[in-house]
């Protein structure tokens, strides 16, 4: 199969996302992505895999939005060696630089050769994602990571110092490390470190099966759960060529608008806390507490971990079930509109709100920021109005999306959300189709493969999978959005002072754990 | 200005609100409250680390000072610096990145430096496991006094897992 513009032979691959793949060579690599972006497409992930074990060359995969679905390319790498694409996507540059770190294959020509995921915890010559990596087993007690001197970006001139911060925040948040280059309160530069929390979960994958996968998958990124379990699960379907029954997958939406609602609502709390407002906190965290509450008694988990599996859902739930909820989204609505006037009113919130953090949709689009934080800077991606899976093509999803990029807007984006996830609900609990909740996943064809794309609450989730023997997992790499909005943080804060650098990052609220894998 | 006191005095207190939970909670409040006075003056200061979790352990962390758990009102703090802390409460398994600022945080603790490993990881190492990457169990690390299971805990699990700890130091 041909598209115009692309001198490339596409196949179709089954299952619930629109995918065209293919495998290229190293020009068509830099002419597809080249091309993509030229047309208004963006990178959604960029990874590798290991075939040396079955006598083939090791790959880089690229998966790419474009108008009509993903566009998904393979690379055999020969030596080693394929081409940057990091000038045609900046989003890409980390990722090259993970993929070198955890296969020891190079982007050729791209201009930071800086380590990214590896730390001390491995050599530089050990690649712990090649089939033959050795050191598999722990290595003995006492081999603590030692101090490894990484390259930060430094800052001359008069006056300027530097604030080191991390990885042990103050607050009860994640790890990772950012060196502020500031002049007096201002900040000229900002470099992230990440990867503190790398904890092998993709070789851990390796050793797992497809059901035991499952369990993993929704501990990527504990706050995202039900889009990474979704997403995993659909990857697996596709790979299997196995369609949930339609009841499992409008059960599977009103999980995934739950999650964005719970974390919305925690986010809009912190978010006032963090400029003063604690009022705001105790609020929106109360509000929280009975969604989490009613999560726990409907589906026996209160971030609804486990609750999606391949096939479809782990549980179904009762009528009285579905009144609990729409109860809840009465009191919800009538709450948070309620604090949206107050947080709109307060001039002591709007003013650290507005002009704050911004990003502006220019850069956010040449940079490629996605998720809830995109579309607060022009950036009108949501894969439930773009590609909408069942049951989102039924339901009309409107999109929220803003032009000023600043915290106000992220905000702002966050209280509209939640009213329109707050519909949706409503809707999916009055039309939800009744009968089976989970069909059987047959075994699996070895090196089958299934992508999954799901938008969950920050942004779009991707998992691709390669099935091995007997339903074992060969390969899956599950890609989160902080990989393409993590960038973005470090020119958000520019120019802004050092104390509203924890607003700034709240309002962005990206994954450490999700990034790190 | 009035939207926002009228919308205070409308929630009132929640602390009490849900007589079930309530009930669970309560006697765990009451017990903690009487060690933390007898132990620790009435102020018992915490400070957090994330050690590699997937970041469910922190969501039900931050949970304990919503108003329906409200830590602080016990006394209870968390702090922003390990030197201000009398207890560490630590979460995932300890990734092999985070081994060194995990020991670095603990030697920075003065006495009595009590550990809460909290979640299944921090427990086990949970699905994690160790690997290339990982240490596993906050235990294989620096010393552990008490471990709350759970993927992630509740907040009265923590809640308890805190008692435990406190009442620990009697001995």
């Amino acid at each position: 199969m041909r598209i115009e513009g692309y001198n490339i032979e596409f196949s179709e691959m089954p299952g619930a996302v629109p995918v065209l793949r293919a495998a290229v060579d190293a020009m068509q690599w830099r002419e597809a992505c080249r091309r993509s972006a030229f047309d208004g497409g963006r990178l959604v992930a960029l990874w590798g895999s290991d075939d040396t074990d079955i006598g083939k060359p090791p790959a880089v995969h690229a998966a790419l939005a474009v108008y009509s679905g993903l566009m998904l390319l393979t690379l055999p790498v020969a030596e080693e060696r394929f081409p940057d694409v990091s000038d045609v996507f900046p989003a890409a540059s980390r990722m090259q630089r993970a993929l070198r770190d955890l296969y020891g294959l190079t982007a050729e020509g791209a201009a930071d050769g800086r380590p990214w995921l590896r730390h001390a915890a491995w050599a530089a010559g050990e690649h712990p994602l090649r089939k033959d990596f050795a050191g598999c087993q722990p290595p003995a007690a006492g081999h603590a990571g030692a101090a490894d001197n990484y390259p930060f970006v430094q800052v001359g001139g008069d006056g300027v110092h530097e604030i080191p911060v991390g990885p042990v925040h103050a607050g009860t948040i994640e790890p990772g490390h950012f060196r502020f280059s500031v002049v007096g309160e201002r900040v000229l530069r900002l470099d992230q470190r990440l990867g503190y929390k790398h904890k092998g979960m993709e070789k851990r994958f390796e050793q797992m099966d497809l059901q035991q996968g499952a369990r993993l998958a929704g501990r990527v990124s504990g706050d995202s759960t039900v889009a990474y379990a979704w997403a995993y699960a659909m990857a697996v379907e596709s790979a299997a060529g196995v369609t949930p029954p339609p009841r499992a997958l409008w059960l599977r939406a009103l999980l995934l608008e739950r999650e964005r609602i719970a974390n919305h609502l925690g986010d809009l709390g912190f978010l006032g806390n963090d400029a003063g407002l604690a009022f705001g906190l105790s609020q929106f965290s109360c509000l929280k507490e009975d969604v989490l509450r009613l999560n726990h008694a409907l589906f026996g988990h209160r971030y609804l971990m486990d609750a999606v599996i391949p096939g479809g859902v782990a549980r179904d739930f009762s009528a009285e079930g579905i009144a609990g909820i729409r109860a809840e989204c009465d009191v919800l609505a009538r709450a948070v509109a309620v604090i949206k006037l107050i947080y709109d009113e307060h001039p002591g919130l709007q003013d650290r709100f507005v002009t704050c953090g911004r990003v502006a949709p220019a850069l956010a689009a040449q940079l490629g920021l996605i998720g809830l934080a995109g579309r607060a800077s022009g950036q009108a991606w949501d894969l439930r109005v773009n590609h909408p899976c069942v049951p989102y093509g039924e339901l009309d999803v409107n999109m929220v999306s803003h032009r000023n990029g600043d915290v106000a807007a992220r905000v702002t984006l966050r209280f509209e959300e939640i009213f329109e996830s707050l519909r949706l609900s409503r809707m999916i609990l009055d039309r939800m189709p009744l009968g089976e909740y989970a069909a059987a996943i047959p075994t699996v064809p070895e090196h089958a493969s299934g992508v999954g794309w799901v938008e969950g609450w920050r942004g779009e989730v991707f998992v691709a999978l390669e099935t091995g023997r007997d339903n074992q997992i060969r390969r899956l790499h599950p890609h989160d959005p902080s990989w393409q909005n993590w960038p973005l943080l470090e020119h958000a804060v520019l120019g802004n002072i050092v104390p509203d650098f924890p607003l700034i990052n709240k309002s962005f609220n990206l994954s450490y754990s999700g990034h790190d894998l | 200005m009035f939207q926002l006191l009228k919308q205070i005095i409308k929630t009132g207190i929640k602390t009490e609100a849900f007589p079930q939970a309530d009930e669970a909670l309560r006697v765990t409040a009451q017990r903690l409250q009487s060690a933390v006075l007898e132990r620790f003056a009435g102020a018992l200061t915490i400070r957090h680390v994330d050690a590699g979790s997937c970041n469910g352990c922190e969501l039900e962390i931050n949970s304990l000072n919503n108003p329906y758990y409200n830590l602080e009102g016990l006394g209870i703090k968390c702090v922003a610096s390990p030197r201000h802390a009398d207890m560490l409460l630590v979460t995932g398994p300890v990734s092999r990145h985070m081994e060194t600022a995990l020991r670095r945080t603990y030697e920075a603790t003065p006495e009595p430096k009590l550990v809460v490993a909290i979640g299944d990881c921090g427990c086990t190492g949970g699905i994690f496991g160790e690997s290339y990457a990982s240490r596993g169990r906050v235990s294989n690390v620096i010393p552990v006094d008490v471990a709350v299971p759970g993927c992630p805990p509740t907040p009265l699990a923590i809640m308890q897992g805190i008692l435990t700890a406190i009442a620990s130091t009697k001995a």
